[in-house]
């Protein structure tokens, strides 16, 4: 039964995660009071691209061309491990949180080595904005993943997030609250959403992602923008897990609540984004360590 | 009755707050001190009886003595305030160091917060709660602050902002070592220091401890203690005279007052070497920077702060060492806030003679001021412990008391500290008096009236008068006053 | 009632970090507000019930003095001294905040040798009032802004207070509102002063109060 469920998760995030793009785009348009986007437009665009060319440039090399297909490949990995509220995920295994951190950080990786490999300065730029912020915001995923393990006793994500709202709910409490708070942070952080990076920007001295990315077109703008929802669907469904007190044990229940929940954090980031404005640069490593030190709290009270 | 000593002054207070008439105003501090000085009297000779426990507030020996030296110095100052105020109260001043114009403050904010001083401090030295002095030295710091910003120009504010942001706190850690105080006592001591001594045996050994520490970071951030002095030279230097001589003659040894307490409480719980230790650390510390701060001091009345912090070290020192040393520390006490009460209220008149702080302008005091040149040296003579002013004999007696306890390292150290001061001192009091040789051609002497005004000249002539006479003369009585007081605050 | 102490610890951390990490002197006096406001929401959560009307008393004068008294002096000199935010402190806010982490750890540590005489309930209460009164410490120390500096002070008295709660001392009401009076009498003059300084100086940037030294 849990085999089947882990499958049918994963099925439902590789088919579903375009859908999170929309549903931001939707509340933002909402918000803004306009029509908005139909909900399947990012399906529409990522079909678009598939069936287009691409053009490379002179001065890059096979780096270029490998840094969306390694991109993809290891967040599907990541996926295959990511628990599906209290389910774990179809490969997981002891100590299986450190390898995704690991799979998301090759992923970034690939796609700052690709943006190197342009030789503009426009992608270094970038590259060097991203991976500054990626200082911090891996060592808190880390750490939050650290004190939910040490509070569990559990030490693979599927034993982690079964654990979490079923042992002694009392004494995690807190600890998930914060912990919570952080993984927000760096979900913002790590998807280059508002407050960190603004998605609709295309001006030189705001963007980030998107500058590392300007260079692809066709299936590897295609593959790049999968690969991007897939991993707000994986940071989705860790918030998820440990902000949702529910674990009833029936599988369908669980991964109904699972994809409501992510859903409804789709739903939390489009709020938040038309909500607030882009920090300044200098104001964004103040959040991430804002959200460090939350975590530190979180793990001497758990040690305590 | 034992509070009226802290209600007379708290009543004529908010009563100088209120009236308009000048002269009634002044009038009011000169009855405030002799008030006071004849409740303390009366005190003295009618609380026969000891503190009952439980009890919020009472006299003991240690109180008392801390009580008579303030009211005393009180009084001469009250004094010199009348005739000051008369003369400077109106009239725009001329900075000394700068140049510029500047106002007083209101003289009633002044005579009011020097009663309100009076008041806190009495509470300090009558109470017999933990919380109660701690609520009365924080009182002390509050209504002090106007006092030394009552020359209203940049520096005597920043002053005033060093001395309050650093003695308040300070004083919130003391308050954190209440709180371990208590749990110490297991919620049934409550503070009550005859409950606590009373009880010592079975109070939490480590909680004492990190009490103690607490008190003493505390409230000698108050007293002056290295490294916590910081704001001593700037307050010091920037108020008005008669304001140092009260802060350093009576605000100095009522924050001691304070750890003196702890230190009777760890005493009496058999903790007594491990806060005696740490006294005579910071007394050796304090004594240590105060003389390096003091060789290459171009501005005297700094030289007098940092004097002072030598002395409250020099107090602590021999608490710390106990015994006969404590017995000294308490005649120090005493005479060092009469002498250093002496010199800012000297060191006044020639700030006023000479229009300068820098000991470089001023010259040939003894020809300008004879009788505040005479003053001036005799008062030098009596804080570095010479002979025959009480202060040898309060340092002696320390220094037998340390030979006594065979703490010979220490007696090293502080007679070596001590002749490094007198040497610094010498280098700047006698060249103010005498001049330099080969200067004589080039003497000229100030413009101002230089003849001292009686409501100067008279509180300095006793208070020398009383030093003289305590070196020359200590009756038995007071001996055995002393010693009371010195076991009281721990001395074994 | 073990529910009441994680919220009201954790409350008190997260608003010392962000004490540390803010700039704006308007949410500086705010945190102080909801830090008193918590102080006294949990004396009064840790009595036993009934409430002795005296303790019902002293919460809420507690929470009238430093909840409104308080931060409106604080207000009132901010404007009357101009200022909104700080300016370029001595120690920058990330580096603070990372300071603040490890004063944290240290205040765990530092009470790691005293646990067998605390009681379990304030196992973590006293770290978190610890860290509390050095997160006032910093400020006090590492903030150019003068009222700043009161705000760290204010802070201060409030970890003080927290260990009170902590070690559920019982101190009689006369030294309490003592205690009280003087933290209010404090802040008063502390304003007065604040407001001489802009009066005199034109800036209340304390870290150019330098011209007495030796």
């Amino acid at each position: 039964m849990n085999i089947m469920a882990s499958i049918v998760h994963l099925f439902l995030a590789l088919i579903l995660s375009p859908l999170l793009m929309g549903i931001i785009n939707r509340t933002k348009a909402i918000f803004a009071g306009r029509k908005g986007q139909p909900l399947l437009q990012p399906y529409y665009d990522l079909i678009k691209l598939i069936k287009k060319g691409s053009v490379y440039s002179a001065t890059s090399s096979w780096v270029f061309r490998l840094g969306p297909v390694i991109g993809l490949a290891s967040v599907i990995v990541a996926i295959t491990i990511c628990p599906a509220g209290g389910f774990g995920g179809m490969l997981s295994f002891t100590g299986d949180f450190i390898f995704m951190a690991y799979a998301l950080g090759l992923m970034r990786f690939v796609t700052v080595l690709a943006a190197l490999d342009t030789g503009s300065a426009f992608e270094g730029m970038g590259a060097s904005r991203e991976v500054q912020f990626a200082i911090i915001a891996e060592v808190v995923l880390l750490l939050g993943l650290a004190v939910l393990a040490i509070g569990t006793k559990e030490i693979s994500l599927a034993g982690i997030y079964a654990g979490l709202w079923t042992n002694s709910v009392s004494s995690l409490g807190p600890v998930a609250v914060l912990v919570a708070f952080a993984f927000l942070i760096v979900l913002l952080t790590e998807n280059a959403r508002i407050p960190v990076d603004d998605p609709n920007t295309h001006l030189e001295l705001t963007m980030i992602h998107e500058v590392m990315v300007l260079d692809h077109g066709g299936v590897d703008l295609a593959f790049i923008q999968y690969g991007a929802s897939l991993k707000l669907w994986l940071f989705s469904a860790l918030l998820t897990g440990i902000a949702i007190p529910l674990r009833t044990g029936l599988p369908l229940t669980d991964m109904a609540v699972n994809i409501i929940g992510i859903l409804a954090v789709a739903v939390l980031v489009g709020i938040i984004e038309s909500g607030m404005a882009r920090l300044r640069l200098l104001h964004v490593p103040q959040m991430l360590v804002t959200a460090l030190s939350v975590t530190v709290a979180a793990l001497l009270w758990i040690l305590r | 009755m034992l509070m009226s000593v802290v209600l007379i002054p708290l009543a004529l207070g908010l009563l100088a707050l209120a009236i308009p008439w000048k002269g009634l105003r002044r009038g009011l501090l000169i009855i405030g001190g002799v008030s006071h000085g004849i409740m303390t009297v009366v005190l003295a000779l009618v609380q026969k009886t000891p503190p009952t426990a439980g009890a919020w507030i009472g006299l003991d020996a240690t109180g008392l003595l801390f009580l008579s030296i303030t009211s005393a110095l009180f009084l001469a100052v009250a004094v010199y305030t009348v005739g000051y105020l008369g003369r400077d109260s109106d009239r725009r001043v001329r900075d000394s160091v700068e140049g510029f114009l500047f106002r007083n403050e209101p003289e009633a904010i002044f005579i009011a917060c020097l009663l309100f001083f009076l008041a806190s401090m009495s509470m300090v030295c009558i109470s017999r709660d933990m919380g109660l002095l701690w609520v009365a030295i924080e009182a002390t710091t509050l209504v002090s602050a106007p006092l030394i910003s009552f020359h209203s120009h940049h520096r005597s504010l920043e002053a005033t902002w060093k001395y309050l942001l650093i003695c308040s706190v300070g004083i919130a850690l003391a308050l954190l070592g209440n709180y371990f105080l208590a749990y110490a006592g297991h919620g049934k001591t409550h503070l009550k220091l005859d409950n606590l001594i009373a009880g010592a045996a079975t109070l939490d050994k480590a909680w004492l401890k990190a009490a103690f520490l607490m008190l003493l970071v505390g409230y000698g951030t108050k007293m002056g203690m290295v490294p916590m002095h910081t704001w001593l030279p700037d307050a010091h230097s920037e108020a008005p005279s008669m304001v140092s001589a009260l802060l350093s003659g009576a605000l100095l040894n009522c924050a001691f007052l304070g750890i003196l307490r702890g230190h009777s409480i760890l005493s009496a719980a058999g903790l007594g070497l491990f806060s005696g230790e740490l006294l005579v650390f910071f007394g050796m510390l304090s004594m240590a920077v105060a003389a390096a701060f003091m060789i290459r001091q171009t501005d005297y009345k700094r030289m007098l702060a940092y004097s002072s912090i030598e002395h409250m070290g020099i107090l602590a020192l021999g608490v710390g060492i106990g015994g006969l040393a404590g017995t000294g520390a308490m005649l120090h006490a005493v005479n060092h806030s009469l002498t250093k009460g002496m010199l800012f209220l000297v060191s006044g008149h020639i700030l006023f003679t000479y229009g300068s702080k820098k000991t470089d302008d001023v010259r040939h005091l003894i020809k300008t001021a004879p009788l505040t040149g005479i003053l001036w040296v005799a008062g030098f003579l009596a804080i570095t412990g010479a002979p025959p002013f009480g202060t040898f004999l309060s340092e002696v007696t320390i220094l037998k008391g340390m030979l006594e306890s065979g703490r010979w390292f220490v007696a090293v150290g502080y007679s070596l500290v001590l002749g490094v001061i007198f040497i610094a001192m010498a280098r700047i009091v006698i060249p103010m008096a005498f001049g330099l040789p080969g200067q004589e051609k080039s003497f000229e002497p100030p413009p101002v009236n230089q003849r001292a005004p009686i409501w100067f000249a008279g509180p300095a002539i006793a208070m020398a008068a009383v030093i003289l006479a305590l070196g020359l003369y200590i009756p038995g009585i007071v001996w055995n006053f002393l010693g009371q007081a010195a076991a009281l605050a721990g001395g074994f | 009632m073990n529910m009441w102490t994680d919220i009201f610890i954790l409350g008190l951390v997260l608003t010392d970090f962000y004490l540390l990490a803010t700039s704006r002197l308007a949410a500086v006096i705010q945190t102080t507000v909801f830090q008193a406001l918590a102080l006294s929401a949990f004396m009064l959560t840790m009595a036993d019930r009934p409430w002795p009307l005296l303790l019902v008393f002293l919460a809420l004068v507690t929470l009238t003095v430093k909840g409104v008294v308080l931060p409106w002096l604080l207000r009132r000199a901010m404007r009357e001294a101009g200022v909104q935010r700080e300016i370029e402190p001595i120690v920058g806010y990330s580096a603070s905040v990372l300071i603040g982490m490890v004063l944290l750890g240290l205040s765990f540590i530092i009470f790691t040798p005293l646990k067998a005489s605390i009681s379990h309930e304030s196992a973590f209460l006293l770290p978190a009032a610890l860290f509390t009164t050095l997160t006032g410490l910093m400020m006090i120390v590492s903030r150019k802004n003068a009222l700043t500096q009161v705000a760290g002070y204010l802070v201060m008295e409030n970890g003080v207070y927290a260990f009170g709660a902590a070690l559920a001392v019982e101190e009689p009401l006369l030294v309490e509102m003592g205690v009280l009076l003087d933290v209010f009498v404090a802040v008063f003059v502390m304003g007065i002063t604040v407001y001489q300084i802009s009066r005199e100086f034109d800036h209340i940037d304390t870290d150019r109060l330098s011209e007495l030294k030796d």
